[in-house]
């Protein structure tokens, strides 16, 4: 992403016209992108701030980030609590989710773009109107079919539902319909069934693809919020998400227990950003090193 | 198909040694091989689509006719009708006052959130795009990690800096302002203009404004417009979402020419000219697309409002999506929240539908490699967002020269 988003090669005749302009506009591009900044980094300042103040510092200093008196009070109160579990429920959630979305998109995207079998363009159809279905409306519904199921409340009704989804099955198909025929004729020609050719030469061409529905899945899953308020009522099933949402109604005692709330929402983010950070990085390295040499 | 087909009978045996019954038979094995691969890799998929979104759809019509208490089988319950629908578009009770509510709350919220969102993201990306611009890269990440972080964790960051005596009012009162106490302040913005204009009094409206109602509101309260704490929610959704619709306009801004602008530049276009008449009119299909994505999801608004005040103060954050989970899960009226959830449906497609009319001279999508929706329209925020970001993401792939 650091490289898709930099700035065009200029031509030598812009540079001049662009100096030409002089700097007036420079300074001022400078400072909206620091006011932006300031204002985009500055919650997050705030976040981490508050999570090490004590109760009565938090409300009566809201606007300053740093803790006049360390304490961590606020994460061992967490660690006490249900947070741990929370983690836990979140952690196996998000694992199973994002494995098996890929494994079961990248399925279904190579049959919707290679394979020819009856019913192939109903099916693509159907994906793409149950696409055009808004999440919220589904929420009633998905409830009555995990009742139904006897899946209420259990790990397999949080997870099993989530595990195709229709954007992720098109952004594998188009990837695969961008890969030559010819490389899976000559797996074939050599012998290879459809699957062992899906398995080791298609899925591997399609790393870009796979990692970018990976950190969608990952994403997507570790920030699941109304599904898991729907699908469970048991406390001890509780994610990261419903669960924090639960102190917002005062769940782990009196008070405004803002730095608590703030260490919640900050041991929340940092596996996203892990990932989100980490994965640009691997992803601009890897679209280079990710040609396959024939 | 063909080819591939060929390439395997040649492969198998050569063709003209058979006789064209086996020919045949050959053809169809294969072509039920296929078949049967095919499903094989499409089953997990399918079951699952099927199982919980299509089947749940219908069940969920059925409810929505039918009078469920949420005991027992949903099938076992009578038919009622369309009475659900009715009591919540014509009945005239509180479940039609309610639904009236929340949708004018949504209203403002849509009206508000849409363009200011959209202004955001347009802004930021435009000066991320200056050439030999420093540290773009670190301003970029600033701006779209919120689009990644839990609303969750947002939510209760922005219940926290908007508390009467938080970090914003604060900030407000180095400015002179005395801010007002956030989420729990249930006026509506418009009457506060309205009232301190002096053109309505606020605890007396006239007449002519009380009288006749449209959804169980009368005027006045219609043009209440977001309340205080409304005014905090949108400006949560603004903040976040900016920094996705930056990123599409940023992937449409490397593609407007840059010989076009400077054939502006050489002709003396000013920049705001250029900016005006090359650059807006370029990302013309963008807009389309951000405001689409907007439209859709400003009317589903649901997390943030579960959790900075569950539809109060005094109803005044109440939106269609939340009024549906309350209905059904908390007041066990499954029918009537089935039925607010296919109205928010309708709504949402009447939307779609009248945006791509009103920009209907622009049917293009951006030229983007490996757009989804090139062929199919987006109608569905997940798709075309997830489409967005995997092609912001994977747009320094190489997909042709890979071998």
């Amino acid at each position: 992403m650091t490289t898709t988003l930099s700035g065009r090669d200029t031509s030598v005749h812009s540079a001049e016209l662009q100096k030409k302009r002089g700097f007036s506009t420079a300074w001022l591009v400078y400072l909206a992108l620091i006011f932006f900044a300031l204002i985009y980094l500055f919650p997050f300042f705030i976040q981490i701030g508050t999570s090490f103040k004590t109760d009565v510092e938090a409300t009566a200093t809201p606007l300053n980030p740093i803790p006049k008196m360390w304490t961590t009070a606020a994460f061992q109160t967490l660690a006490q609590a249900d947070f741990p579990r929370w983690f836990m429920n979140s952690t196996i959630v998000t694992l199973s989710v994002t494995v098996g979305r890929v494994l079961i998109d990248s399925l279904a995207g190579y049959a919707l773009a290679r394979l020819h079998f009856t019913g192939r363009k109903a099916i693509g159809l159907l994906i793409i109107s149950v696409m055009a279905v808004p999440g919220v409306v589904l929420l009633i519904p998905k409830y009555l079919v995990l009742v139904q199921l006897n899946m209420y409340d259990t790990y397999a009704g949080m997870i099993i539902p989530l595990l195709a989804d229709a954007a992720g099955i098109f952004i594998m198909r188009q990837f695969f319909i961008s890969i030559p025929l010819e490389v899976e004729e000559a797996a074939r020609i050599d012998g290879a069934s459809t699957l062992r050719t899906f398995w080791s030469v298609v899925l591997p061409m399609a790393r870009p693809a796979v990692i970018t529905l990976t950190i969608l899945s990952f994403q997507g899953s570790w920030n699941e919020f109304s599904y898991f308020i729907v699908s469970r009522k048991d406390p001890a099933l509780n994610t990261l998400t419903s669960g924090v949402a639960s102190l917002t109604s005062g769940a782990l005692g009196s008070g405004n227990m803002f730095p608590v709330k703030m260490a919640a929402a900050l041991l929340m983010t940092i596996p996203v950003a892990l990932v989100f950070f980490f994965f640009q990085r691997f992803f601009v390295q890897g679209a280079g090193a990710g040609a396959v040499k024939g | 198909m063909s080819i591939v087909e060929a390439s395997r009978d040649k492969g198998a045996q050569d063709p003209k040694a058979m006789k064209p019954a086996a020919r045949k038979r050959k053809a169809a094995s294969i072509r039920g091989s296929q078949n049967r691969t095919g499903w094989l890799f499409m089953a997990p998929a399918a079951i699952i689509l099927v199982l919980f979104l299509v089947v749940p759809i219908f069940g969920a019509v059925w409810v929505s006719l039918s009078d469920w208490k949420g005991k027992g089988s949903p099938l076992g319950a009578e038919f009622v009708g369309f009475k659900h629908y009715e009591a919540l578009l014509s009945g005239g009770g509180l479940a039609q006052k309610d639904l009236g509510t929340s949708l004018r709350n949504n209203m403002f919220y849509v009206i508000l959130v849409v363009p200011l969102q959209t202004l955001l993201a347009l802004t930021l990306a435009v000066i991320l795009n200056k050439r030999r611009l420093k540290g773009r890269g670190f301003f970029r990440t600033a701006f779209y990690f919120p689009s990644v972080t839990s609303s969750v964790a947002i939510s209760l960051v922005f219940l926290f800096l908007f508390t009467a005596s938080g970090a914003i009012n604060k900030i407000l009162a180095w400015l002179g302002v005395n801010g007002p106490n956030w989420f729990a302040d249930p006026r509506g913005v418009g009457h506060l203009v309205l009232n301190a204009w002096g053109i309505v009094d606020m605890n007396n409206p006239p007449a002519w404004m009380s009288n006749g109602s449209f959804m169980g509101l009368d005027l006045f309260q219609w043009i209440s417009g977001p309340s205080v704490a409304m005014c905090a929610i949108i400006a949560l959704a603004v903040w976040t979402t900016g920094g996705t619709f930056m990123l599409m306009f940023l992937a449409a801004l490397q593609d407007v020419p840059v010989d076009v602008d400077e054939a502006a530049m050489v002709d003396g276009a000013t920049a705001w000219q250029r900016f005006r008449f090359v650059t807006v009119p370029a990302l013309k299909p963008t807009f389309y697309l951000v405001i689409t994505l907007g439209l859709i999801g400003t009317w589903q608004v649901f997390d943030q409002i579960y959790l900075m005040g569950k539809g109060g103060p005094a109803k005044s954050t109440l939106t269609p999506a939340f009024l549906s989970y309350q209905s059904s899960f908390n007041d066990g009226k499954w029918g009537q929240g089935t039925a607010i959830a296919f109205i928010l449906f309708a709504i949402i497609i009447v939307m779609s539908g009248i945006q791509r009319f009103v920009m209907r001279d622009n049917k293009k999508l951006p030229k983007r490699k490996r757009m989804v929706f090139v062929e199919t329209p987006a109608t569905s925020a997940g798709v075309a967002g997830a489409t967005a970001t995997a092609t912001t993401l994977s747009k320094t792939t190489p997909s042709k020269d890979k071998i």
